[in-house]
């Protein structure tokens, strides 16, 4: 059961992680990384650290989505299209 | 030209990691058999059920107090990169009724959790790290439905300031008293029970109060920036 | 067993996977924010690898429940990386401002236009991508 959730949680976290690095877009970038946040706070549950798991959730996918979106916003990367 | 290095560099690290990971023995201790005397001792020396955070704030309470010093000074300097936003800068437009109404709702149940969190740091996964990201989101929540209402900053620095104190007085009465920095005081009590551990809740709900105070501060920060 | 070495496996590759991911996104980038995001994932990746080093088979998260006596995984590594993402935060949060203020100044985010322009501004050449006081041989 345990080796199943880890397969799963590796494989949509490294995908979103190539997402983070292909993505036009900035906002999406930042979306797949919150992605990659919420995969690894699984991954850290499979591997008996819940406190980790709370903050890694908490902090890196809440947090510092927020504060990645608000700089997007100020540069005037928010945009909802793909255009470049 | 750069894609090419870049990818040469890369596949040259990975060998390297590789090599590292090859020359790990699985299930050897790394940390020199410390943690497996912390996790036989932690429960009569400190009291909580929590290990995790009986590492953070008695064993290793002094680096816990070095990381709230660096969230110290980053948040510092954030406000001295960005500045004071002029008072008549223009602000961003309230947000619709649907998430202002949300937000209204919100606020209690993210406060009462945040609080839940920091007060059972010791018993149950969570703490002070946790519970401020908690405290900070219900802060600022608010302030992204109406921007016209923003976070009041000397409020914010007050409590950072006061509980930052706190954690650094109850470590000295502890240097006074059992004769080390951040030893436990006042019993370890049963473990398990809410009122257990001695003063480590005060130290978490210090803990949690700072962070709180220091990532609302931030993000509020972040946010009145002129576009 | 066969499980143990499966999610000793992944996790190990996840982690790999991670820091590979976030130096090569930084080392190819030329837009700042791209670069920061590649920082990130370098330091999802390291804290995985670092939680990796803890875990034992069969063990239980650290935490005492009574009538149970299973072992332990290691909880040093555990509060190493607790203390290390939200001070990663921190950071993120700083080199964000810098890069507001950047934008402010120069109107760009990409490292090549931003060289160009600070040599511009001081009077010096561009060699390597750093602006630099000597002549361009």
């Amino acid at each position: 059961m345990l080796f199943w959730i880890a397969l799963i949680s590796v494989v949509v976290m490294l995908s979103a992680a190539v997402a983070v690095l292909l993505l036009e877009n900035y906002l999406a970038a930042t979306a797949a990384l919150s992605v990659v946040s919420l995969a690894l706070s699984v991954l850290f549950i499979v591997l008996q650290a819940p406190d980790v798991a709370l903050t890694e959730a908490a902090v890196g996918a809440g947090v510092s989505s927020v504060i990645l979106a608000i700089t997007l916003r100020r540069v005037g990367l928010w945009k909802i299209e793909g255009e470049k | 030209m750069t894609l090419l290095s870049g990818l040469i560099f890369t596949i040259g690290l990975g060998l390297l990691l590789i090599v590292v990971i090859k020359s790990l023995i699985f299930e050897q201790v790394l940390t020199g058999g410390i943690g497996s005397i912390i996790l036989e001792q932690a429960p009569n020396d400190v009291g909580t059920a929590n290990i995790v955070s009986s590492v953070l704030l008695a064993y290793r309470g002094l680096d816990t107090l070095g990381e709230l010093t660096v969230l110290f000074v980053a948040a510092t300097a954030v406000g001295l990169v960005l500045g004071q936003p002029r008072p008549d800068a223009p602000r961003d437009p309230d947000a619709g009724f649907i998430l202002r109404s949300a937000a209204d709702l919100l606020f209690p149940f993210m406060i009462i959790l945040g609080a839940y969190i920091i007060l059972h740091g010791h018993l149950t996964p969570g703490g002070g790290f946790q519970g401020g990201a908690i405290l900070a989101a219900a802060f600022f929540i608010p302030i992204l439905a109406s921007p016209s209402s923003p976070l009041n900053h000397k409020v914010s620095s007050l409590v950072e300031g006061l509980a930052g104190s706190a954690f650094i007085l109850i470590g000295l009465l502890a240097l006074f008293d059992k004769g080390y920095f951040l030893a436990p005081l006042l019993g370890t009590g049963e473990v398990g029970e809410l009122f257990s551990a001695g003063s480590l809740p005060l130290l978490y709900l210090a803990v949690g109060l700072k962070v709180g105070a220091e990532l609302a501060g931030l993000l509020a920060r972040l946010h009145e920036t002129e576009v | 067993m066969e499980e143990t070495a499966g999610i000793y496996f992944f996790s190990y590759s996840g982690a790999l996977g991670l820091i590979l991911l976030g130096v090569f996104a930084m080392v190819t980038s030329r837009h700042i924010i791209r670069i920061i995001l590649g920082l990130m994932l370098l330091e999802a990746g390291v804290n995985l690898f670092l939680i990796i080093i803890g875990y034992r088979a069969n063990a239980i998260a650290p935490i005492i429940v009574e009538g149970q006596n299973a072992a332990m995984v290691d909880p040093i590594p555990q509060a190493l990386v607790l203390t290390a993402i939200v001070i990663g935060v921190a950071v993120q949060a700083l080199a964000l401002a810098l890069v507001i203020k950047t934008y402010k100044a120069y109107g760009t985010l990409d490292t090549k236009e931003l060289a160009q322009r600070i040599a511009e501004e001081s009077g010096t050449h561009v060699i390597d991508g750093i602006p630099t006081e000597e002549k361009q041989v």
